[in-house]
């Protein structure tokens, strides 16, 4: 009876190692005729080549290890812009789609049905090639907002320049942590005392007028920097000062917004509706009113079925944001497995990198949503 | 008249009207529907008011754009002078976007084949009551073969006096079709046995089994493909040529697996424990119980869950482009930067949009079908 049990597992065993081993073999063995030694130490040779885009100094002379941190960033700009207006735009929709109103209802339906089932590397090249290209170059643009331009090479609109900023980042984490503070007292007191704070409101009080002191307290200043044209060539105009968004970006979060709140809206929506109407009608029945019975009773049981397939959807849009490659916004997969691999020709390593980032992001978000799950859960006794 | 004029003015006033005719029970048929549906509050009615107007300035620049001052007619670029769509364009460019760069007096061969498989599937449905049980043998085993001599055979060519057609030039909404159902067909198969080997007691099974899933389902397809192009040569003995093509759709079959073997996990772990007790204790084995008491309900419960992941597997596919294979997406691009054609990849875009939106709201809308078919009351 023994044997049953080992012997699968023996076998399983073996043709794994014989897998791997026939391609390590054949790894060490093409790159010996190729005169490649495997390593990592082309990550700090120098890259010399540029990136469009990117959130920390980069030139070409910096090293490899400096593109591939770039494109990382650039991923992860992308992905955390994504994530939060899919997330508001998934609830808004999917709220909708439970609207009694027919034609708001329709209409939240068509949207979701519509940019679920176009590809995303569609949407991606819509945007991008058809749409953002209809826009007006730099020169005609109107203004917008009295502040900014939309323009074909992208979006300029005013950027604040701090004083102390420092002073600032402190003053918003001092007031989150009184925040915390606060909510666990007033809940304590709630369960004492009975006696309840509006809590939603003071913490919001907190959180706008702490940071507010400082610009009259510890010198924090801020200056708008307005885009202004500039004439480079005869033809050829572009802004200068101010924040200039690129038209990549805009179009990659544009799709992956659109594609993902879709996605989100339905999980939404099953999350509401797994509400029993019993629920409501009980909250209802001991005196509380609508906006209580929402807060109190519906949301935290609907969150709990919303968020492990909200979870994936973020996950698949980080995951996404990968076909940014497609319209050469400078996100990882194109710095890095694209022109960096180009580059060196070291293709094991590197599309190696690449998927162990990509790993890593997952696991930590899945791992944190786990946590956060978990502690949501409903605690049987 | 500013613009914003046009918005608020027929706002305000079709709110003040609606507020007046908001009343509890009229009589009046289409007065009680419309306060029902679309009239229940103020912010309601100010929201399907909003929706009208959106509605009225949308539908009109959409119509013309596509069919008042489109131009049908014509063979070149020069056809199109209206301010719509050029549908000129897509009419040209039609072979290229359904079969890539496949020379033109060979297309039948692609389309004789599709019509075949198309057959071949349907028959399953003709099939006489006493070969019903071999149904799944037929689909699972007999129709992959089939349906790759056919298309090894067919479209490639090489063979009976036909010409050899390189994969490099297959290409377009064919090749969609092509790379989809082979990964659709292998991904089924392994996925399950990626499913119960999660599920196995064995150590050894299961851990290889979770990390295979995890690691595939931490990726972006876009890397896998990366890995399949450029790394996957450097793993293979010197000299040896895999086609580009058996590369991408090996690729996205174990991407898919791991997502596919998620889905029906879910549908074994939902079975009660009654079931397994009840099939051991008539003294079935792992694999007769599997395949004769687990598998024909885990099945059932997850139609809707494997339906999703083979539209995503359809939605997947114009992403072969960075390994060079051109699909229905990939070709877009290519004619777009035609330079007689330059300035029409609004036309392509919807074009195909409209094309995968009826290919994937088919298929989501069969699988609803197909659940309410399936649903059992246990």
């Amino acid at each position: 009876m023994k044997y049953k049990k080992i012997l699968p597992q023996f076998l399983t065993l073996l043709f794994i190692i014989l897998i791997f081993g026939f391609f390590t073999m054949n790894a060490q063995e093409n790159m010996d005729t190729r005169g490649i030694e495997f390593g990592f130490g082309f990550l700090s040779k120098e890259a010399s080549f540029d990136i469009q885009f990117s959130l920390i100094d980069y030139d070409g002379s910096m090293s490899y290890g400096r593109a591939y941190l770039v494109g990382l960033l650039n991923t992860l700009l992308v992905s955390f812009i994504g994530i939060i207006l899919s997330t508001i735009l998934g609830a808004v929709i999917g709220v909708a789609r439970l609207s009694p109103n027919y034609l708001i209802n329709k209409t939240a339906s068509f949207y979701v049905e519509f940019f679920r089932n176009v590809p995303l590397l569609l949407q991606i090249f819509f945007w991008y090639f058809a749409a953002l290209r209809a826009l007006p170059m730099p020169e005609d643009a109107p203004l917008i907002f009295g502040s900014s331009f939309m323009t074909i090479k992208g979006l300029y609109t005013p950027a604040p320049i701090w004083n102390n900023l420092d002073v600032f980042m402190i003053a918003l984490i001092v007031a989150m942590i009184v925040i915390y503070f606060f909510n666990k007292f007033a809940k304590r007191k709630q369960e004492e005392e009975g006696k309840q704070y509006p809590k939603f409101l003071i913490s919001l009080g907190i959180f706008v007028i702490l940071p507010a002191l400082t610009f009259f307290v510890g010198g924090v200043d801020v200056i708008w920097s307005f885009p202004e044209l500039k004439q480079l060539a005869k033809t050829s105009f572009t802004y200068e000062g101010g924040l200039g968004i690129p038209p990549e970006l805009i179009a990659l979060t544009l799709a992956l917004t659109l594609y993902t709140a879709t996605f989100i809206a339905e999980n939404v929506r099953a999350g509401i509706q797994g509400i029993g109407k019993g629920q409501k009608e009980a909250a209802a029945s001991i005196g509380l009113t609508p906006g209580q019975v929402l807060k109190l009773v519906v949301l935290p049981q609907a969150l709990r079925i919303i968020i492990p397939p909200t979870t994936n959807q973020y996950l698949n849009l980080t995951k996404n944001s990968s076909l940014a490659a497609a319209i050469a916004y400078p996100d990882l997969v194109l710095v890095f497995a694209g022109t960096a691999m180009m580059q060196t020709g070291r293709a094991i390593e590197i599309v190696g990198i690449t998927m162990a980032t990509y790993l890593t992001i997952s696991l930590t978000i899945s791992l944190f949503m786990n946590w956060y799950n978990k502690r949501i859960a409903i605690q049987e006794k | 008249m500013p613009s914003f004029v046009s918005f608020f003015t027929p706002l305000i006033f079709g709110m003040i009207g609606l507020h007046f005719i908001r009343i509890e029970f009229s009589g009046i048929k289409f007065l009680d529907e419309l306060n029902k549906n679309i009239n229940t509050s103020n912010f309601n009615a100010a929201l399907s008011i909003s929706i009208i107007i959106l509605i009225i300035f949308s539908v009109a620049p959409l119509l013309n754009w596509f069919i008042l001052d489109a131009t049908f007619f014509g063979d070149s670029k020069e056809a199109c002078t209206g301010s719509g769509a050029c549908w000129v364009y897509i009419k040209t460019w039609f072979n290229r976007f359904m079969y890539g760069m496949y020379p033109n007096a060979e297309q039948w061969r692609v389309n004789a084949t599709f019509i075949i498989v198309l057959g071949l599937m349907a028959a399953g449905y003709f099939f006489p009551l006493k070969y019903k049980k071999y149904l799944t043998f037929y689909y699972v085993i007999l129709l992959p073969i089939i349906s790759f001599l056919l298309i090894y055979y067919l479209i490639s060519g090489g063979e009976f006096g036909l010409e050899w057609v390189e994969t490099g030039a297959w290409g377009g909404l064919s090749l969609t079709f092509i790379v989809s159902f082979f990964s659709l067909i292998f991904c089924f198969p392994i996925g399950m046995m990626l499913a119960l080997g999660r599920r196995s007691d064995l150590a050894v099974v299961k851990y290889s089994s979770l990390s295979f899933i995890e690691f595939w389902r931490g990726v972006p397809l876009i890397t896998v493909l990366f890995m399949s192009a450029v790394m996957f040569p450097m793993f293979l003995p010197d000299g040896t040529y895999v086609d580009k093509l058996i590369r991408v759709i090996v690729a996205i079959t174990l991407f898919e697996a791991a997502y596919t073997a998620e889905v029906i996990r879910g549908g074994l772990q939902a079975l009660p424990r009654g079931q397994y007790d009840a099939a051991k204790s008539l003294g079935m084995g792992y694999w007769r119980l599997h395949l004769l008491v687990i598998l024909p309900q885990a099945l059932k419960l997850v139609i809707p869950g494997i339906a999703n992941t083979f539209l995503a597997l359809v939605k997947d596919t114009p992403l072969i482009f960075v390994v060079g294979l051109l699909e229905l997406v990939g070709m877009l691009n290519l004619a777009k930067t035609n330079p007689k054609w330059l300035g029409f990849s609004m036309e392509g875009y919807v074009f195909a949009g409209i094309i995968f939106w009826i290919i994937c709201y088919s298929m989501s809308k069969y699988s609803q079908k197909l659940e309410l078919k399936f649903k059992t009351d246990r």
